[in-house]
């Protein structure tokens, strides 16, 4: 049996898999490795800081800060590596700290200033995106003997297809957060969290430090996907990954997480961003379709996921309504 | 008080916000293996002293044993480790957890550092089982009735505490099956040695399950009895804070007005609501208090929300100067020429960041449609006009509301309804949390409003002051209109007979 609360996950899987279907029947060449292999490079970054975002969206916040810190994390580690010749893995590390120690503060301010995350977050991206444009304005191309054999580091598969470390990183992002999420005590109270902050808190969840821990985990996969993005483009940009942070939350909340928080897969996001990476491939195939028609048709699939959880939240309070009524 | 059975035991227990006593010296025993029952109105201080008790508070003055040993819980977790557990009424479980996730949130059992949800799910189907609850522990806690949630957190709240647990309002949404479930888990869990407190205001459940009683009143304790020794009637009047005897005002003279006085012109007949208020007729006559009398939660506000249209009543009729109209809701009601100020002022009455003028003009500008803008300079005018009249303090028509005085606020919510010149005010508990000085000028305004012609309905849980301003009293019991008193027989007497002996045939 389906549980209610994974419908929304199973919907978007089904999406997805008739749309691919209905691709392949008109792009045969669609089925192939390498197709799948290309969108799993592309997406990676995007993949990566979604994960952070459903954690986020889980316990009822929002995290715009993203697409903000991923442009710092480009930009830092390109000046730090291509302009001041530091060694990629300790630009690398140095990021990761930053961004983490960026998120928790974040994650501070919400906790202990009971300021919306909406705000806090806000202002992070701004401040995110001011800090890249103070390190450089320019487009910093970057080049390193390891940066190199990390971008030439791939599996093969049959029929040409490239697993690349990219979607290597993303695929285990993936995987590590489905059992953080699922699977141990810091899962379990970012959904109370999400449920209700003030149960959770009456029933001895750690409210403070999970949000921040929540909060930091956003920051550290944001400079993750920034590093990704770096990999991916051979540089740094500061004005690069602009609204990233929404694109993260369409494939959150396409992947049937609930925008209110407290329900939701990481399994899910990752369909997410499939759907997303879909699209795009079929507008490449297709040839003659404006890239824009990707934000119409996310646009349309938010609407529908939106309207179908509005629907199941009111079906299962008019079935428990009327089981209530049997009862009495 | 100090035997071996002795539990908790809280002495002379006081606790004030910004200045205002909520507790007042209050002592408090538990004894292992009893069901003991906290009674009182709002505001009694009910939940402070259960919020005290199990560390969500800390109090100002007093002692708290556990065992004989002082302990001073600082928050929730602390009072869970020295065996205090809770369940609340409302805000318990998560809904958007499954029962075994709910059960074991924040000590959930684990291997090589991951959830175990097999030994999870073993374990809350062995602990369910002994509350007799042969559920499925994987599915959403939001698929269960309101009774299944409520064993589940009583299950949570043992197995974490194990000595003491405290029930607010455990019953307030169960039908009465469900109460008798309830009430067998919590008889199972005295013989096991646990002491119980369970807030509630259904005197019917307290003699049911309860050994002991012990009632607060405007923060003090009034008393802490043997249930098996204590008749209905003392009960009550315990709680109405009131020793039975008779009142001095005389009716007599009015007796004979009141029954001469033609046809109402407004009237309901059959007015009720399922679930919420049973069918009543009421009639009330140009310059009549009509009083409303009852104990917390028996249906006292209901009425007043059927009556301004707040809640759509599913029977009756409704009728103003013989026309049948239908109160869909509060705009319905103003049309009408109704009028209400809540119980909970702060939440539902005021508008706290707006100017006193801005709340004084918000009804008259509902009723006259937004398309009329009232002028600031009116608005002022208005203000002034009121601020005068009922002498609201500070006297600035500017200041944000927050700021003043309950009673200050209370009047400004009257100016805000007189000045849509009601012919039906609807007041509930309109002194309740103000000033004994402030107290005074609003029944003075009352008797005042009533002369010049106004129709008034006053819910009060202060039965002198009811039995003091009203023509005539309806008494409800249990969500029904039981009796209604008037003249020589409205005394405070009388209503706490008629609760009482309502009660009893309920019992019966």
């Amino acid at each position: 049996m389906i549980h209610a609360r994974n419908l929304p996950f199973v919907t978007t899987l089904g999406i997805f898999v008739i749309a691919y279907a209905l691709c392949v029947a008109q792009f045969p060449n669609m089925l192939s490795t390498r197709v799948i292999g290309n969108l799993l490079t592309d997406n990676a970054f995007l993949g990566i800081a979604a994960v952070g975002m459903t954690f986020v969206i889980l316990s009822g916040g929002i995290d715009l800060s993203i697409g903000s810190v991923i442009a710092f994390t480009s930009v830092f580690v390109a000046v730090m590596v291509g302009s001041l010749g530091v060694h990629p893995l300790v630009a690398f590390a140095a990021v990761l700290v930053i961004s983490t120690i960026f998120g928790s503060l974040m994650g501070a301010m919400i906790r202990y200033l009971d300021i919306p995350p909406f705000v806090v977050t806000l202002a992070g991206m701004f401040l995110a995106r001011g800090a890249a444009y103070l390190i450089s304005t320019e487009s910093v191309p970057i080049s390193h003997e390891i940066i190199d054999t990390i971008q030439g580091f791939y599996f093969r598969f049959p029929g040409g297809g490239r697993l690349t470390a990219l979607a290597m990183l993303m695929l285990a992002v993936f995987i590590a957060a489905s059992f953080i999420a699922g699977r141990t005590r810091f899962g379990a109270n970012v959904y109370a969290i999400g449920g209700n902050q003030q149960s959770a808190e009456l029933m001895g969840v750690p409210v403070g430090s999970t949000t921040i821990g929540i909060y930091a985990l956003s920051g550290f996969l944001s400079g993750l996907a920034g590093i990704a993005y770096t990999l991916y483009t051979s540089s740094g940009y500061s004005l690069a990954t602009v609204g990233v942070e929404l694109d993260a939350i369409a494939a959150v909340v396409i992947g049937g997480t609930l925008l209110t928080g407290g329900v939701g897969l990481v399994a899910g996001t990752f369909v997410g961003i499939l759907i997303q990476g879909l699209i795009q491939t079929y507008i490449v195939f297709d040839g003659s379709l404006s890239s824009w028609w990707t934000k119409i048709v996310i646009g349309i699939l938010l609407f529908v996921f939106i309207v179908l959880q509005r629907g199941i939240i009111w079906y299962s309070n008019r079935k428990l309504a009327e089981s209530r009524l049997k009862e009495v | 008080m100090t035997d071996t059975n002795t539990l908790l035991e809280a002495r002379g227990i006081g606790k004030s916000f910004l200045g205002i006593t909520a507790l007042d010296g209050v002592d408090f025993t538990l004894e292992a293996g009893e069901i003991h029952a906290l009674l009182g109105e709002n505001g009694a201080g009910k939940s402070t002293l259960i919020k005290i008790l199990t560390g969500v508070y800390t109090r100002d003055r007093g002692t708290m044993r556990m065992h004989g040993q002082e302990v001073t819980p600082a928050n929730v977790g602390e009072a869970q480790a020295l065996g205090i557990g809770t369940v609340y009424q409302e805000v318990n479980l998560l809904e958007n957890l499954t029962v075994a996730e709910n059960l074991f949130l924040g000590r959930q059992p684990r291997r090589f550092g991951l959830i175990d949800r097999r030994e999870m799910r073993r374990r809350s189907k062995a602990l369910l089982e002994r509350y007799g609850l042969d559920i499925d522990v994987d599915a959403l806690l939001s698929s269960y009735s309101v009774a299944v949630r409520q064993i589940v957190a009583i299950a949570r709240a043992v197995d974490l505490s194990g000595k003491v647990l405290v029930l607010d309002e455990p019953t307030a949404s169960l039908d009465a099956h469900e109460v008798e479930m309830l009430f067998s888990v919590l008889r199972k869990l005295r013989e096991d040695g646990l002491g119980i407190i369970i807030i509630t205001h259904f005197l019917n459940q307290v003699y049911a399950v309860a050994d002991r009683v012990t009632v607060l009143r405007n923060g003090r304790l009034v008393g802490t009895k043997k249930l098996s020794d204590l008749p209905r009637l003392e009960l009550i009047s315990m709680m109405l804070g009131r020793e039975l005897q008779h009142i001095t005002r005389d009716h007599q003279a009015e007796d004979a007005t009141v029954a001469a006085t033609a046809e109402a012109p407004i009237q309901f007949l059959g007015y009720g609501k399922r679930g919420s208020v049973a069918p009543f007729d009421l009639q009330v006559r140009p310059g009549e208090v009509v009083g409303v009398a009852g104990l917390l939660g028996s249906g006292r506000s209901e009425t007043a929300f059927l009556l301004f249209g707040i809640d759509r009543a599913d029977s009756g009729t409704a009728m103003v100067d013989g026309k049948e109209v239908t109160l869909s809701s509060p705009e319905a009601a103003i049309a009408n020429g109704f009028g209400f100020c809540p119980e909970e002022r702060k939440t539902d009455g005021i508008i706290g960041d707006f100017s006193v003028a801005d709340n004084i003009a918000l009804a008259l500008q509902a009723r006259q449609g937004w398309a009329k803008p009232i002028t600031s300079a009116e608005k002022t005018a208005l203000a002034d006009n009121f601020i005068k009249s009922l002498d609201i303090r500070p006297a600035d028509p500017e200041r944000p509301i927050k700021f003043l005085s309950g009673g200050n606020q209370q009047k400004a919510i009257l100016a805000r309804w007189l000045a849509t010149d009601p012919r039906l005010l609807i007041l509930d508990e309109p002194t309740r949390g103000i000033d004994i000085g402030a107290h005074a000028e609003i029944l003075k305004m009352i008797e005042k409003l009533c002369a010049e012609g106004m129709s008034l309905v006053v819910i009060s849980s202060e039965l002198e002051e009811l039995t003091a301003v009203a023509h005539r009293v309806i008494v409800l019991s249990d969500r029904k209109h039981v009796a209604e008193l008037a003249g020589s027989e409205m005394t405070a007497d009388n209503i706490m007979q008629a609760i009482a002996s309502s009660a009893r045939t309920e019992a019966a």
